[in-house]
């Protein structure tokens, strides 16, 4: 309660009502996050669900078009899936993607950065230029290697299965130097106050001081950024999806529902591609939105608090 | 050698040097066309020995830059000396592990210069002060710890109905009243001061300075006291000692140095305090700049600026002689008898 009137009273609420901005993209983002959320509950159709799908409701346009019908509002795919329903659906997936992504290239990035900020000398060399090899690999590159091989060792059927996972991994992997090199940055400025001085001096260890005293005091930037790597894995997962190398048709995520129907934009089904192409950049242009307006409020050049 | 019932902490030779020539590319150089491996150091303590006896306040004076933090932050353990000894007690403890210096850590406390940095920003002040007692106190209830919280903190002078705010809610003066809260926490005895009070306005100051010589009373406390303050020093000290680029100069009770400063660069120092109602400056005005501490003089370190120095001041190191029962200097002319 009084953790929620420091907040309610707080600058950063203040500035977050008066931003038209901020309020917009980040009802947006909520209400994106909600609905992917309650896919399940309000899709009126199961896309995952074979016995439901017919092969004769292919490439129907959306219902207020000629030849569209009621029951599916943006349309069917060339596989006869209600287009909404499908959407909500890959939505689900691209957010869970982007945000396990962001997880765990932030919990890895993280301790390496405050690891090399913290012990600094020859572990600080090392893991930085660990770093800026991973950071020197095009994601792509990864990913085109990593899923050849997982396709190869394991059969495409389990590669369908595991996809997710070895997506968020994928992209984690490519991005956490962008956390390390920031939590590094605000350790070293950090470290050299005096309150790491007086946990020292009480005899605290180091994995203390460093997880209670430091990385507190250094979320700041990682919050900010973390806005912004969450649209960047989205983005990420549509591309490798687009290329074919992400999310199989069976499970689509907004990338391999764009890509799908790509090859039909000519044929006049332009629906299957533009509905979730337009959810794609809606998702992360109010992410990218949101975290800008944070970064900007969080700025302690412009405001110390 | 200390005298282990009069003595509570005693420095033998103690010297710290800064590598700051960072990584090995910047230490390369090319000389005569053949590559060396060069390094850079600060000589920030050059063989310092003095003790610290229990119950006295001994302030360590001197210019900036010339050691006093360093020295601070040495003998409570945040620097490795390179050389030398910190002997507590009976027991020498500048190389002991962290688990072998734990008993040390709640006998010993320090005190920090700013009371905007010192304070963790994003822990409340009972946070802050329970840290400590419940860390070394491990099997201690939370209303044990929360009770010493309040005692404190009221002794203090901070009212502890405020335990769950934020330090930044607090003044500068407060806020070092709960830093050293936080250093009484663990019932030390022996407390290292950086610049307590430098940081204060000059009517905290005096409050501030007051609460530690209570806090040294009440508790029976031995202060190491490090300041640039003459004012202070006079204020509070039982002995002082004064720095001069790594380098102890003299170490005397408080009135004999500021009635009889012995050592050139002490006279030079305490000149320089203005007096009311004074016509005729008698500040004692050196000529040049500090040297740098990368590149140490030969011989006295103050050989260059002095008014008396001779030959032999600029070959030959002076060490501190005892100089009545309670001081020292480091000084070939005092040695001598010429001064």
């Amino acid at each position: 309660m009084k953790a929620w009137w420091r907040f309610k009273n707080s600058y950063f609420f203040y500035s977050f009502r008066r931003d038209p901005v901020a309020l917009v993209s980040f009802s947006v983002f909520f209400f994106l996050v909600l609905v992917s959320l309650f896919a399940p509950v309000i899709a009126p159709h199961n896309p995952y669900d074979t016995s439901t799908i017919d092969v004769m409701d292919a490439e129907i346009p959306p219902s207020w078009m000629d030849g569209g019908q009621e029951r599916f509002w943006l349309g069917t795919d060339i596989q006869g899936r209600d287009l909404y329903s499908t959407m909500l659906y890959g939505l689900r997936t691209s957010v869970a993607i982007g945000i396990g992504a962001v997880l765990f290239q932030g919990i890895l990035g993280i301790v390496v950065g405050l690891t090399a900020g913290y012990v600094g000398g020859r572990v600080d060399g090392f893991l930085m230029r660990v770093a800026d090899i991973q950071f020197s690999i095009p994601y792509l590159i990864v990913a085109i290697i990593t899923s050849a091989i997982f396709q190869l060792a394991f059969g495409v059927g389990r590669f369908e299965q595991l996809a997710m996972p070895l997506l968020i991994l994928i992209i984690g992997i490519s991005e956490w130097p962008k956390y390390a090199r920031t939590v590094r940055a605000s350790v070293l400025g950090e470290k050299q106050k005096e309150y790491v001085e007086a946990a020292r001096v009480i005899g605290l260890n180091p994995v203390r001081i460093m997880y209670r005293h430091i990385l507190p005091n250094t979320l700041t930037p990682v919050l900010v950024i973390s806005t912004i790597q969450v649209a960047q894995a989205v983005m990420s997962e549509a591309a490798l999806s687009f290329l074919g190398l992400g999310m199989p048709v069976t499970k689509p995520s907004l990338g391999s529902l764009i890509k799908a129907g790509f090859q039909y934009v000519f044929s006049g089904s332009w629906w299957i591609t533009t509905f979730p192409g337009i959810l794609l950049v809606t998702f992360t242009l109010v992410v990218i939105l949101f975290g800008d307006w944070l970064r900007d409020v969080l700025n302690p050049k412009l405001y110390k608090g | 050698m200390p005298n282990p019932t009069t003595s509570l902490l005693s420095i033998r030779g103690l010297v710290k040097h800064f590598d700051i020539s960072g990584g090995l590319l910047d230490q390369l150089t090319l000389e005569k066309g053949r590559l060396r491996r060069r390094r850079t150091t600060v000589k920030a303590l050059n063989d310092v020995s003095f003790e610290i006896r229990r119950g006295e306040t001994l302030s360590v004076v001197g210019e900036s830059g010339c050691g006093k933090s360093t020295l601070a932050r040495t003998v409570i353990g945040l620097y490795p000396p390179n050389r030398g000894q910190v002997i507590y007690g009976d027991q020498r403890i500048d190389h002991l592990t962290a688990r072998q210096m734990l008993p040390f850590r709640r006998r010993m406390q320090m005190i920090f210069q700013d009371p905007y940095a010192s304070l963790n920003p994003r822990m409340t002040v009972a946070r802050i002060l329970e840290e400590p007692v419940i860390f070394h106190n491990p099997g201690m209830s939370a209303a044990a710890a929360a009770e010493k919280v309040a005692d404190v903190m009221d002794q203090v002078g901070v009212d502890p109905k405020w335990a769950d705010r934020y330090p930044h809610e607090f003044s500068g003066g407060q806020r070092q009243r709960i830093s050293i809260a936080r250093a009484l926490m663990v019932d030390p005895e022996f407390i290292v001061a950086d610049e307590p009070v430098s940081a204060l306005d000059v009517s905290i100051q005096a409050q501030i300075l007051n609460l530690l010589m209570d806090a040294q009373e009440q508790r029976g406390l031995t202060y190491l006291f490090i300041t640039h303050d003459l004012s202070v020093v006079r204020h509070i000290s039982t002995r002082v000692a004064v720095m001069y680029l790594g380098t102890l100069c003299e170490l005397a009770p408080a009135a004999s140095i500021f009635n009889q400063p012995r050592h050139p660069y002490t006279q030079a120092l305490l000149s320089a305090i203005p007096r009311l109602g004074e016509q005729r400056s008698r500040h004692i005005r050196l000529k040049g700049e500090v040297p740098t501490p990368i590149h140490l003089p030969s011989g006295c370190v103050f050989h260059g600026r002095c008014l008396y120095a001779d030959e032999r001041c600029r070959q030959e190191v002076p060490t501190a002689t005892p100089l009545g029962p309670d001081g020292l200097v480091a000084c070939h002319r005092v040695a001598e008898g010429k001064m």
